[in-house]
């Protein structure tokens, strides 16, 4: 099984360690993973966009053009994104900042308010991980168990106080995902 | 077994220098390697094994503190990235013109000029043919996993120390910039000065000891005559590479009747467009070389005997492919070798190198 | 009077220093380096550290220096030595590093790594050859060629408007706060050499004592590329070099102690 995931929205979002959260949970379920992430100025406060790839056997490219699963959460996101989601395949959108919606009728296409939802658990910076919580929900790929020793290992020890937090967060995402399309 | 970790390709590079007993880093901030210096500022290798890590004024310092530093008998590292590399050029034909034993790490970007900090493979040529001024070849390693990151450091030295000859590790902003698992090396101490002495001792300007005589360590020899000797040394030198040290990966090619060329990143991407072509039933295979000097012309051109094409894909506008069509060549094989590039730091999809084998080769 | 009355060792007044080699000098009749190279030798002599001291030979007329020494060299690229000397001295820091590096090397194509050396307060030795040319390359302007002084490049004499000022570099050293010891001498009269290899002496011991970067100037001669006889160069130089670069002590201490600086806590 091998899942290939991109993940994008703006800088600042939290859309490289969310990846990198989900990479670590992939590590800690023994299984093989990518992380390449945009780079360079432009991810400061521009666009930032991550592929992760889990998969049981050796990954080949960690540079795609279609994807198994798209979290996409802002519109230049969508433009871009959107039409590289495999036939079949997922996408996961938090519609605050989405103009557009997806048009593509072959796909499964979900939302997650995870700008709402975030604010409403009094931290914005748990954004991330209410995402990745609706991404479970959608695509179980990883454990919860995993996740939780995937934060353990991506923080340092003097943030692990706030692991409960982001656990809280991603279960609250992984309970309020909203299924607009199924195929 | 050593330890486990998810690591991004640059900030292993720092971690397989502090576990191989690397003496020295000097090194100059670069779009997409500062991890490689940053990672080292932040373990402080020199309260553990006692390497130093120094920030230098520009890449032409750096070079010439490896140059420095080599001279002594230790085992020192520097990385930058394309533009940085071209001002080390000076350098870096001076190390290989005193043959001295050294590592640096290329993370390329796309150019020419300040050109784009997205990846890129254009320095092929500047890596294998030398760079700088003279007649003169670097040992060339190009990883394609973050693994491969950490293998290569101490591989490099091995081969730099083997041969007394700079070594550099031919990476790009996707390998530099990834996160994949890796399996870390365990320690190795750095050496004793004795220890340097003993290994060393016929070269090494550590300060001249009673019972040796003093060296000096240069590139410059006015006599022509001995210049010319000095040059067939080194050939000679290059060409026991060849024979002894090339390294190479065939994937797939057992039955292969086309055949992907590809290093580094470019190969990770050639390793999906082989699964899919695969699935189409088509018998495609690859060949990624490990070593770009040497070159791997023996296997390449065996190859040729098989295969009804070779596509040669890297990011820039064909510069493996000149190596590639030569190793045919010279075997009198006529077998078509094609060349598929992008360039700017643009990264080939899996699929458009499937859909360019398939028209360029498949298709004729 | 015999022979053996002349040559007998009540009389010794000069010979040839210990760590001197038999290779015979490829400087020019009246040229200041080989005075300058046997203060060297006599200085690593006497502080005994022959088998730890390391030398750093430049581009320029001086770049077979490690020809003459009984002690390890490295022969830099043209400006790089201060960046060379860094690497050994890093790595080797018990070790005893000086460069030994011209006008055009020091000043012009090595600026950026003297500076940062001296700013970071390496600890190495920088013996500084200034005599207002290139000598190597046939006697074109230096950084260091006084206004209106004539070379190839500058037939009709050093011009502000085409080529600026001459660089006072060794005043620009002594402000850095890595240098310990500043200094500028000079080579022409036995009572200069013997300052000269005072000041030299003094600096070796600033790097074994590890106090920073030392830097002795030796402001010289070029009396074939200035087209004169040794002696008439020697007053030449006394006559136009001394007003702009005047010898003595810029500076003479020790790097300056961080804790005078505010360092912002994190």
């Amino acid at each position: 099984m091998t899942e290939e995931i991109i993940i994008a929205g703006f800088g600042g979002q939290g859309v490289l360690s969310m990846g990198k959260i989900l990479a670590y949970s992939g590590v800690m379920a023994d299984q093989e993973v990518s992380w390449f992430p945009s780079y360079g100025p432009e991810m400061r406060g521009g666009t930032a966009n991550v592929t992760v790839i889990l998969s049981e056997s050796r990954i080949s490219s960690p540079v795609l053009n279609a994807f198994d699963t798209a979290i996409i959460l802002n519109q230049q996101s969508m433009d871009k994104f959107e039409p590289m989601v495999k036939p079949g395949g997922v996408l996961i959108y938090d519609p605050n900042g989405i103009i557009h919606p997806p048009k593509r009728t072959d796909i499964n296409i979900y939302k997650i308010e995870g700008t709402m939802i975030a604010a409403e658990l009094g931290n914005v910076k748990t954004f991330n991980m209410v995402v990745l919580g609706a991404f479970l929900k959608a695509k179980p790929v990883v454990k919860m168990e995993s996740v939780e020793k995937g934060l353990q290992k991506s923080l340092p020890a003097r943030h692990h106080k706030l692991i409960p937090m982001n656990l809280e967060a991603v279960q609250k995402g992984f309970e309020s995902l909203e299924t607009v399309q199924v195929v | 077994m050593g330890e486990l970790r998810l690591m991004k390709g640059n900030e292993v590079i720092a971690e397989a220098a502090i576990r191989c007993g690397c003496d020295g880093y000097f090194g100059y901030p670069i779009t997409p390697q500062s991890e490689v210096m940053e990672t080292l500022m932040d373990l402080e290798p020199w309260n553990e094994t006692g390497m130093v890590v120094l920030q230098a004024e520009s890449e032409i310092a750096s070079i010439h503190m490896i140059y420095g530093a080599a001279g002594s008998g230790k085992k020192v590292l520097t990385s930058s990235s394309s533009p940085g590399i071209s001002l080390m050029a000076e350098g870096i034909s001076y190390i290989a013109g005193s043959e001295l034993p050294c590592v640096i790490v290329n993370v390329q970007r796309g150019g020419p000029g300040l050109g784009t900090i997205q990846p890129s493979q254009a320095d092929y040529f500047q890596s294998t043919k030398g760079g700088g001024h003279g007649d003169y070849r670097l040992i060339v390693l190009a990883p394609s996993s973050v693994q491969e990151m950490n293998d290569f450091v101490e591989l490099g030295f091995q081969m730099a120390f083997k041969y007394r000859n700079p070594a550099m590790i031919l990476t790009d902003g996707v390998i530099g910039q990834m996160m994949e698992k890796v399996v870390l090396a365990d320690f190795i101490p750095r050496l004793t000065d004795e220890e340097i002495n003993e290994k060393y001792g016929s070269w090494v300007t550590n300060g001249r000891k009673p019972n040796r005589e003093r060296n000096i360590i240069t590139s410059l020899e006015m006599d022509s005559g001995r210049m010319e000797q000095n040059n067939i040394r080194f050939q000679e030198k290059y060409a026991k590479m060849e024979e002894e040290d090339v390294l190479f990966e065939e994937i797939q090619c057992a039955d292969a009747e086309y055949l992907l060329i590809a290093f580094g990143s470019s190969a990770r991407v050639c390793l999906k467009a082989v699964d899919l072509a695969r699935e189409k039933g088509l018998k495609v295979g690859l060949l990624r070389p490990i070593t770009l000097f040497p070159f791997p012309k023996k296997p390449i051109s065996a190859l040729a005997k098989q295969v009804k094409g070779m596509l040669v894909v890297e990011m820039n506008a064909g510069q493996m492919i000149e190596d590639v069509e030569l190793a045919v060549g010279c075997a009198g094989n006529k077998v078509p070798v094609l060349h598929f590039g992008r360039m700017g730091g643009i990264i080939h999809s899996p699929s458009e190198v499937l859909a360019a084998l398939e028209q360029k080769l498949i298709g004729e | 009077m015999e022979l053996a009355d002349i040559i007998n060792p009540n009389n010794l007044v000069y010979k040839k220093p210990k760590l001197f080699t038999e290779n015979t000098m490829h400087y020019c009749p009246g040229c200041t380096h080989g005075v300058i190279h046997r203060l060297l030798a006599e200085v690593i002599e006497d502080l005994e550290i022959q088998d730890k001291t390391i030398g750093i030979a430049p581009v320029g007329c001086s770049v077979f220096a490690y020809k003459y020494l009984e002690i390890d060299w490295q022969e830099a690229a043209h400006g790089r030595a201060p960046a060379v000397a860094t690497g050994i001295v890093r790595t080797n820091p018990d070790k005893v590093v000086f460069t030994y590096q011209g006008d055009g090397d020091l000043a012009s194509i090595g600026a950026a790594e003297i500076l940062h050396a001296c700013n970071r307060g390496e600890n190495f030795v920088v013996i500084f050859i200034n005599n207002g040319i290139y000598g190597m390359t046939g006697g074109q302007m230096a950084p260091t060629t006084l206004i209106g002084q004539v070379t190839s490049t500058t037939p009709n004499g050093r011009d502000v408007g085409r080529n600026g000022y001459p660089l006072k570099i060794t005043e620009l050293i002594a402000q850095l706060p890595g240098t310990s010891y500043v200094t500028r001498q000079s080579a022409h009269t036995p009572a200069a050499i013997r300052k000269c290899k005072k000041a030299i002496s003094k600096a070796f011991q600033a790097a074994i004592n590890k106090k920073g970067t030392s830097f002795v100037e030796v402001v010289s001669t070029c009396n074939m590329n200035w087209k004169m006889t040794p002696v008439k160069a020697n007053e030449w130089m006394v006559e136009n070099m001394f007003p702009f670069y005047p010898p003595g002590d810029l500076k003479d201490g020790s790097r300056t102690d961080p804790e005078s600086y505010k360092t912002l806590k994190n």
